[in-house]
């Protein structure tokens, strides 16, 4: 990381949660809106090379966000997010879920629950994400369809300071 | 029972004594030398390590030196590596964003 913001990624293989802890250089409320206004999630959410397409987007309890992940020969990969508790800007929980571009979930691949947290850290906010799936199996089955989606970076950064580590 | 590694890659402190030794093997004297904890405490994490065939000792001479079984950490980490790559590239985007945000509320 370029700058020194504290970043943390802990995965719990036995309450099947990942937990993800990060510093940004900015206050709160404009934090609060990159991860609740359309325009703004569509800039930055999908991982590059990946881009983010909102179809439609209504941030309340009970309300949805519908977008694809598109790859940049066209492939679009669907989500759905349901929104279901909202207290800005501390928090809000979500149910996500893999749909297709209708809208309609795909009730065979799983879903995780999302609790984001937002508090202060000085002038800085840090964003805590918590995904929680239903069973360690849900969890591989995610891992697994990304690394088949091709949005996972190459591990050849890995191998190669592994192979420095064993000289 | 052997241990569960992710469980054992949880906690900071082990995650921190992992990439000591990733370095060169330790004594568990010289791993404690880097913390603010007691030798106790670290003897504690070096076993659940040890459980979880993260770490293997290796004896030279009256001195046990820890060593990071290295095909052990790569199977964790190819799993965890595709995630955390993920979130990574995200918040850098998301840096960029806020940084383009703040230049033009100002």
């Amino acid at each position: 990381m370029k700058n020194n913001l504290y970043f943390d990624f802990t995965a719990d293989k036995v309450k099947n949660t990942l937990t993800i802890k990060r510093e940004f250089l900015a206050g709160r409320p404009l934090v609060w809106d990159c991860y609740t206004k359309r325009e703004l999630l569509d800039q930055w959410f999908a991982p590059a090379p990946l881009t983010t397409k909102t179809k439609s987007m209504d941030f309340s309890e009970g309300g949805h966000w519908h977008y694809a992940m598109v790859e940049p020969n066209g492939t679009e990969y669907w989500g759905l997010t349901e929104y279901v508790k909202i207290q800005p800007i501390d928090y809000y929980t979500a149910l996500d879920a893999f749909s297709n571009a209708e809208g309609e979930i795909n009730e065979d691949l799983p879903r995780a629950e999302w609790l984001v947290n937002f508090t202060d850290r000085g002038e800085n906010a840090l964003v805590e994400t918590i995904v929680t799936y239903k069973s360690l199996s849900d969890l591989e089955t995610v891992i697994q369809m990304g690394m088949e989606q091709g949005m996972m970076a190459t591990l050849e950064k890995l191998d190669q300071l592994l192979l420095t580590l064993k000289k | 029972m052997r241990r569960d590694i992710f469980q054992a890659v949880a906690d900071p402190t082990r995650r921190a004594i992992i990439a000591l030794i990733a370095l060169q093997a330790m004594t568990p004297n010289a791993i404690a030398e880097h913390f603010d904890t007691t030798r106790q405490a670290i003897s504690k994490h070096l076993k659940v390590l040890t459980e979880c065939e993260l770490v293997k000792q290796e004896h030279q001479g009256r001195e046990i030196y820890y060593q990071l079984e290295i095909d052990k950490m790569k199977e964790i980490d190819k799993w965890l590596e595709q995630f955390r790559k993920i979130w990574e590239t995200r918040f850098a985007q998301l840096d960029n964003l806020l940084s383009t945000l703040k230049k033009t509320h100002k």
